[in-house]
């Protein structure tokens, strides 16, 4: 029985992580109905912005601060070349061209790092929880993706700028009439969904070992998580983050590590055809 | 519609037999093993369009088809002792009616949901199989030496298998221009217009896209049961490759969307274009990179692909090209 509780606390640590990945999915799909299929290749930018800046002597956790101001930077550029002219066209396009910029990202990292694996080796220690160990880095990366999300919450609700997000989720052409500039609030929205990808994928990167094509996994873990709290939905997508990590605490002690994937995608697919707006009601 | 009087037609088997006839020519092992990929590719696009370019739904793990099909086959063909066109065939038929039955489910789903919940069906299919015990589970199959004896050994069964695939595209092909030509493919255009309009003028749209669904799946099925049979194994990760399936919407896109020749020859580039690239000196590193500017720019400034530039420099080629 303890195995199996500490099964489920790994699960529930981890799956605050897939949760930040998420809502850096769901918040660009809410803002501008755009599913960013370079989500992946992002994450795994983040592990290795993480390592590199590790090499140049940062400490891991002190570089998710610069890793959230790269991505930021980096997700404005994205959107500017590869969304922004097409915003309007129908949904295949912006499909093709973020997936056109997953392919570009992950064509220049391989060519640069290769597909072998790599580590952020920093000291780790194992604490003591009622009882259960878990490692010092698990329990920081989870408490990280809650600051973030908490973080997240304060901009979209008590800032003007985020305010000004929400508007031009709700009804761009409104929040235009009302005088916000909404290319610059697109681009901005773009710009934080990146960092959030880019930041869980440091998170990531310190707990296991990764290669620059470890993104695809996260990425669909955080499809199956975003789609299971509904699409545009932040809080749905951490909640869907955490059911899936506890899915797999919770099976992990009992069968195969291979066959969560298919539990997880099975769920995705009955999700998606019973309710498609998620577990918890109406988008956004 | 008096088919033997269409020039497009003729246009079809005249690429077939040209497909057919290249490698024989000198029995040239190296060109028949790029034409395969080649046709392949053809087939993929083909049928992918129907569902992107004709119907207007965006398949984005078409790949699972191909797969399925390689995997029925080579079970059949390995574990039941069956001859290779039987195989194939109820391959291709148990697929397709998967399909009919998945689509009846999935194309509720509408724009990027639809999207997501191919790119899950492929992904979960591929996992599956890949801990599905009976199937070979991670290792896959492997065809026993013996399966080629019944074709008269592998060096003829490979040319035969060669041929097959070339028909298949041929057929491929034709299907798509076939339906393109129906009332079928009317209600298809229709739905990828707008869908509701088209249910309130009388299109069935669900039982329409479920039909193109499953008629997308077909050929591609029996492709994958060949092309697996030909290359004599199938393990998860090269049957329901997420990559080749996304490969083919970029050739789709490459030609242009909702034409048969567009596809065709989109795909048939793309194949070039992946070889130049992966041979020159250099470059090998940045194909994926090559590729991927490649699609950036074509949706940026020539979202209607190769055929739609050539419609609009030379209208009149929309009489004999569809």
């Amino acid at each position: 029985m303890p195995e199996i509780l500490a099964s489920v606390l790994d699960g529930l640590l981890i799956g605050l992580v897939y949760g930040l990945a998420a809502i850096g999915l769901t918040l660009i799909f809410g803002v501008m109905d755009v599913v960013n299929l370079a989500h992946g290749a992002i994450i795994a930018l983040g592990m290795f912005a993480v390592y590199l800046l590790f090499g140049a002597g940062l400490h891991p956790y002190l570089g998710l601060f610069v890793v959230a101001l790269l991505g930021l930077a980096f997700g404005v550029v994205v959107y500017l070349i590869a969304v922004r002219p097409i915003l309007n066209a129908p949904p295949l396009m912006t499909l093709l061209s973020t997936f056109s910029v997953s392919m570009i990202i992950i064509g220049v990292g391989t060519a640069v790092w290769s597909t072998s694996p790599y580590n952020v080796n920093f000291p780790v220690t194992t604490l003591k929880i009622l009882g259960y160990t878990v490692t010092s880095a698990r329990l920081v990366a989870a408490l990280a993706a809650v600051l973030v999300t908490g973080f997240l919450y304060y901009f979209l609700y008590r800032t003007t700028l985020g305010k000004a997000v929400r508007a031009v989720a709700n009804n761009r052409e409104a929040a235009e009439l009302m005088g916000i500039p909404s290319q610059q609030i697109l681009a901005i929205s773009f710009g934080i969904g990146t960092a959030l990808a880019m930041l869980s994928g440091a998170l990531i990167a310190t707990l296991f070992p990764f290669t620059i094509l470890s993104g695809g996994v996260y990425e669909l873990k955080s499809f199956v998580a975003s789609v299971l709290g509904g699409l545009g939905n932040p809080t749905g997508a951490l909640l869907g983050g955490v059911i899936l990590g506890l899915i797999e605490g919770s099976v992990a002690p009992f069968i195969k590590i291979s066959w969560t994937n298919v539990i997880e995608f099975a769920i995705f697919v009955l999700i998606l055809l019973t309710f498609p707006t998620g577990l918890f009601g109406g988008r956004r | 519609m008096k088919l033997l009087a269409r020039p497009f037609f003729w246009l079809i088997v005249a690429a077939t037999l040209v497909y057919a006839a290249l490698p024989f020519w000198g029995q040239n092992v190296t060109l028949r093993e790029t034409l395969v990929l080649s046709a392949i590719y053809v087939i993929l696009a083909t049928n992918l369009n129907l569902m992107i370019g004709y119907t207007g739904y965006v398949n984005f793990g078409s790949i699972v088809f191909f797969g399925l099909g390689g995997y029925l086959t080579l079970w059949l063909v390995a574990d039941h002792r069956w001859g290779l066109y039987p195989a194939v065939l109820v391959a291709g038929a148990v697929t397709s009616l998967l399909a009919f039955l998945l689509g009846i489910g999935v194309l509720r789903l509408r724009g990027a949901y639809f999207a997501l919940a191919t790119i899950g069906i492929n992904e979960a299919v591929k996992d599956f199989v890949a801990n599905f015990d009976p199937w070979g589970g991670a290792e896959g199959i492997f065809l026993p030496f013996t399966a080629f004896k019944a074709m008269g050994g592998p060096g003829k069964a490979l040319w035969t298998v060669y041929l097959l695939i070339v028909l298949v595209m041929g057929l491929s092909l034709l299907v798509a221009y076939l339906v393109k030509r129906s009332k079928f493919g009317l209600g298809l255009f229709a739905i990828r217009e707008d869908e509701d309009a088209a249910v309130v003028l009388g299109v069935r749209a669900p039982l329409y896209k479920t039909l193109a669904y499953s008629l997308s799946a077909f050929l591609p099925a029996v492709a994958g049961g060949l092309y697996f049979f030909k290359n004599g194994s199938v393990v998860p990760d090269e049957a329901f490759n997420l990559h080749l399936s996304i490969e083919a919407i970029v050739m789709v896109m490459l030609g242009g969307q909702g034409t048969v020749t567009g596809a065709a020859v989109g795909a048939a580039l793309y194949e070039r274009l992946r070889g130049l690239l992966l041979t020159i000196q250099g470059l090998s590193n940045f194909h994926l990179v090559i590729a991927g500017a490649l699609l950036l720019l074509i949706i940026l400034f020539a979202p209607g692909g190769l055929m739609g530039w050539l419609y609009r420099v030379w209208p009149r080629l929309r009489r004999v090209l569809e």
